[in-house]
């Protein structure tokens, strides 16, 4: 079981903290804070990873911990301890208090209790006794990585499986009393192909949150056989010409350009910063009209997806572009106090040392109505993405994402493979240039760093058509 | 509790579990930090965290491990229960040991170890640097990106027998990234970055003069036309590179078959015969230097390009064992142990007389494209490649004027690079990842707008 004896008189997972948590919250307001929120953790985590023939590496690891935020007016303090007895919650506020220098404790707001305990947990207790076991896990990695071993130009293979799970409890003043439970499984291949001069990778990631069996029913030769054949066609690539030109995104990682590029501008975060050139453009157009995005935490087994986010809140579906208009924002618990968008469900973070932001979830453009064909023959003389490698956005909203696998485009068909392409350009400049959406919507799991740290999530698009890009090469 | 509390704590409970043989490492800190949006305190942040991480070996000497932040008695009982259990699996093709070197003396620089000012001198002090910069100059308009934290940590390494370190260290940092904005032009954005082992070391008056300075530098920029460019990097930049491709001296990755070098590697030409790189971890100018690595090695300096040749490579215990040499201190801990570099030093060598002298990047009159910060590494470089496509920050010289270039990339081959250094400039500069002079390289791929 993940439930853990925790200090006697302390924080106890599995049991009713209600009064506890009571009382470290009218401490905090007592001291005059405007709001108190608790988040507590309890974490249960394990991975392999197979090189090779062996297993290379077995690394659990377990551990609790608690993240106070004290909010006063606008701002907030936040501290985060491994100490779970009531001494050390209570001195956590202390602290947070004092950091905001909240000195004028007769304006006090109310706190009428915690509400009836919502445990979203109940059905999943038994999931740690679900997962597959460590020798199941390597033995299954293990023919993998033997199945990547289909001629002797590969040099290296690499299989990876990785397991979260992590038991929260959310409290906060304004009655949110919540408990659950998540499992995020993931696990990759990847190889490193050789001949002479000439190098290349290939890469697959696989993910799922709450199903304990997925790793089982994970298919993994169909896994090896993409990985294989991704990384024989980009061995003898020539490296791509540089320049602007019509490209075709594939679906479900090419949905990383729209997470990085432009999900990442709809954070009420950025709002805050004043870095997104988006700020003043609700219900205004800022992408073509063929392009309607999402972002929602709701997709059964989705990496994104939550039962509850990380302030309590139930997650929604939120319809972010609409036919090219800008209709919403993605926002948590500071993102409302500091610019008036409502939460949506999307307050998140990597764990307890860090204070909850606005974050994407599953983020994906709708599917559209044309087919991969149509969108590559309406090219001359262009690229095909088909597998996207990471990226980043700078500060002035400027992105970069590598291609892992390209393809040239020329008069309507696919041709030659070609490496060392990045993609560059800026959101507001690129989405109005998104002509066609394949019918092909498919998602891909991954993580995404930022304010709040790392946290699991989906992107996804159909296959589409990008008018004119940069293109960086050689 | 303190380190040898613990110590004894993990001891007993081996014992307990007849647990013969076992190390571990932990680190305690206390982290304070904050960040203001244009003068009111933004977010206050204060981190009390502790790690510990249990290696232990089996009948068969296979070797399990587990972390965790639980530092009760009965936590640390089920870290050594798990590691065990996890011990079945161990790694049977290439088995770990004690570092030989776990109990050699180690090198403790002297430094002094601040006091924590608290947060509210913090929030002042970060509230005025903010204040000064946006009034540095009537373009920028805000500081988004900005910080200022004090750190206050201990590391521990020990084990079965007898092995026992540990190191205190205080480290402050204070970043502030500014944000310019022009009528009919594209916002532009850059800063600076300061560390020092307390906030009164801190050089705050540099650090908005810095991040003011590269930001106005910014406003006038113009797209650059794709082709191949003569090219300066700066030291920070040349830096990134290094380390972005340090697999090169890594025998973990050689192992792995992940580096672009091999076993056989030591004394292959990479470049010039000018250059020579050194990782030295204890260098006085590095606040961040640790005195021994994840298994308890000294950390020490090493010479990993002479005069243009590899002469080293970094190691932990059981790639150094397989190379036939010593550890170098350069180890994590972990189920695999991870070997990565410390701190890079790049110096001329005396073999200098094939260099272009007169390429200096404060008075070169020629067309030239100045690389002052690369970005997006982990997306941009293929290691086991060697290949690279980085967007960069930077300029355009001519005819010694300087304009920004728009947005760019630069991409090559880390082995064609290092050949075609053209100059190494006399002066070295100290950064928060190294130090190293300017570097000049021929003949590099820009992709531009234009």
């Amino acid at each position: 079981m993940l439930s853990s004896q925790i200090k006697s008189n302390g924080i106890e997972f599995g049991s009713c903290n209600k009064d506890l948590l009571e009382e470290i919250i009218f401490y905090g307001i007592g001291l005059g804070a405007d709001f108190v929120e608790i988040f507590i953790e309890n974490i249960d985590n394990a991975s392999v990873l197979a090189e090779e023939d062996y297993i290379t590496s077995v690394s659990p690891s377990f551990g609790k911990g608690a993240g106070i935020r004290i909010f006063k007016d606008k701002r907030d303090g936040f501290v985060s301890t491994n100490d779970l007895s009531k001494h050390g919650l209570m001195r956590s506020v202390s602290q947070a208090i004092e950091m905001l220098d909240i000195t004028d404790k007769n304006k006090r707001e109310v706190f009428n209790g915690l509400n009836k305990h919502k445990d979203y947990s109940l059905s999943k207790k038994t999931w740690i006794d679900e997962v597959p076991s460590i020798h199941e896990i390597s033995e299954k990695l293990l023919v993998s990585t033997k199945s990547l071993k289909k001629n002797n130009k590969i040099i290296t293979r690499k299989g990876s499986y990785s397991r979260n799970l992590q038991e929260v409890i959310i409290a906060s003043s304004d009655g949110t009393y919540v408990s659950d439970i998540r499992l995020h499984q993931t696990v990759g291949l990847n190889v490193i192909a050789s001949d002479a001069q000439y190098r290349s990778n290939g890469s697959r990631r696989f993910g799922s949150s709450g199903i304990p069996n997925e790793f089982r029913s994970w298919d993994h030769e169909k896994a090896a056989n993409d990985v294989f054949e991704s990384s024989m066609n980009m061995l003898y690539a020539d490296y791509v010409d540089a320049g602007q030109m019509p490209v075709v995104l594939a679906n479900k990682f090419g949905g990383v350009i729209f997470h990085e590029a432009c999900g990442h501008l709809l954070e009420t975060t950025q709002i805050e910063r004043g870095t997104t050139p988006f700020e003043n453009k609700l219900n205004k157009k800022i992408a073509h009209e063929s392009v309607t995005a999402i972002d929602e935490g709701i997709s059964e087994g989705s990496f994104g997806s939550l039962t509850v986010d990380d302030e309590g809140m139930e997650p929604e579906k939120t319809v972010l572009i609409k036919d090219g208009i800008l209709k919403k924002f993605i926002s948590d618990r500071a993102g409302e106090l500091r610019t008036g968008h409502k939460r949506t469900g999307s307050g998140r973070r990597q764990n307890y040392s860090f204070a909850a932001a606005s974050r994407m979830r599953n983020t994906y453009i709708a599917k559209g109505e044309y087919s991969k064909e149509d969108l590559i023959n309406s090219i001359s003389d262009g690229l095909y993405c088909k597998s996207m490698g990471g990226g980043s956005v700078g500060a002035t909203g400027q992105f970069n994402f590598a291609v892992e696998e390209g393809y040239l485009i020329k008069n309507g068909k696919l041709t030659s493979p070609v490496k060392g392409a990045t993609l560059i350009g800026e959101a507001k400049e690129v989405m109005p240039k998104i002509s066609m959406c394949g019918n092909d919507l498919e998602l891909a799991p991954g993580f995404c760093g930022s304010i709040s740290g790392s946290v699991n999530v989906t992107v996804g698009q159909p296959h589409i058509k990008v008018d004119s890009i940069t293109v960086g090469g050689r | 509790m303190n380190s040898r509390k613990i110590t004894t704590q993990i001891s007993k409970a081996a014992d307990f579990l007849n647990v013969k043989k076992w190390d571990y490492g932990a680190s305690f800190s206390n982290d304070f930090s904050v960040q203001v949006d244009k003068g009111e305190a933004k977010q206050l942040k204060a981190t009390q965290k502790q790690v510990i991480t249990i290696r232990v070996w089996n009948e068969s000497n296979l070797v399990g491990i587990t972390t965790t932040s639980d530092i009760s008695e009965s936590g640390i009982k089920k870290a050594l229960n798990q590691a065990n259990l996890a011990s079945d699996f161990g790694n049977k093709n290439e088995g770990t040991e004690f570092s030989p070197l776990a109990k050699d003396p180690i090198k403790l620089k002297e430094v002094k170890i601040s006091n924590p000012v608290g947060i509210k001198k913090l929030l002042t002090l970060l509230r005025e640097a903010e204040v000064k910069l946006i009034k540095s100059h009537e373009s920028i308009k805000s500081v988004p990106y900005n910080g200022l934290s004090e750190s206050f940590f201990e590391r521990v390494y020990a084990n079965s027998d007898g092995a026992f370190r540990s190191y205190s260290k205080s480290q402050a940092v204070l970043y502030l990234y500014a944000r310019a904005e022009e009528e009919d032009k594209k916002p532009r954005s850059s800063g600076s970055i300061k560390l020092g082992y307390g906030v009164d070391d801190i050089d705050i008056e540099a650090c908005i003069k810095e991040a003011s300075n590269k930001t106005i530098s910014h406003l006038n920029y113009s797209p650059i036309k794709t082709d191949k460019y003569l090219i300066c990097f700066s030291p920070e930049s040349f830096l990134t590179i290094i380390n972005a491709f340090s697999s090169m001296f890594n025998a973990r990755s050689i192992l792995d078959g992940v580096s672009l070098s091999k076993k056989n590697s030591i004394g292959e030409k990479l470049s010039t015969e000018a250059l020579n790189i050194y990782d030295d971890g204890l260098h006085e100018k590095n606040i961040s230097s640790s005195p021994f690595d994840g298994e308890g090695t000294p950390t020490k300096r090493l010479c990993l390009i002479n005069k243009g040749k590899i002469e080293n490579f970094i190691h932990s215990e059981s790639t150094a064992r397989i190379f036939k040499t010593n550890p170098t201190g350069h180890a994590g801990l972990g189920s695999k142990v991870s070997v990565s570099p410390d701190w890079i030093v790049v110096e001329k060598s005396k073999e200098n007389y094939d260099l272009k002298t007169s390429l200096d990047h404060s008075n070169y009159q020629g067309e030239f494209v100045y690389i002052e910060e690369l970005n997006a590494i982990h997306a941009g470089v293929r290691a086991s490649q060697g290949s690279f496509s980085l967007p960069f920050d930077g300029w355009l010289y001519k005819n010694g004027t300087k304009i920004s270039i728009e947005a760019a990339t630069v991409a090559g081959d880390i082995k064609y690079l290092l050949k075609n250094i053209v100059n190494i400039e006399s002066n070295q500069e100290v950064t928060p990842s190294g130090i190293s002079p300017h570097i000049w390289v021929d003949e590099l791929s820009i992709t531009g707008d234009a």
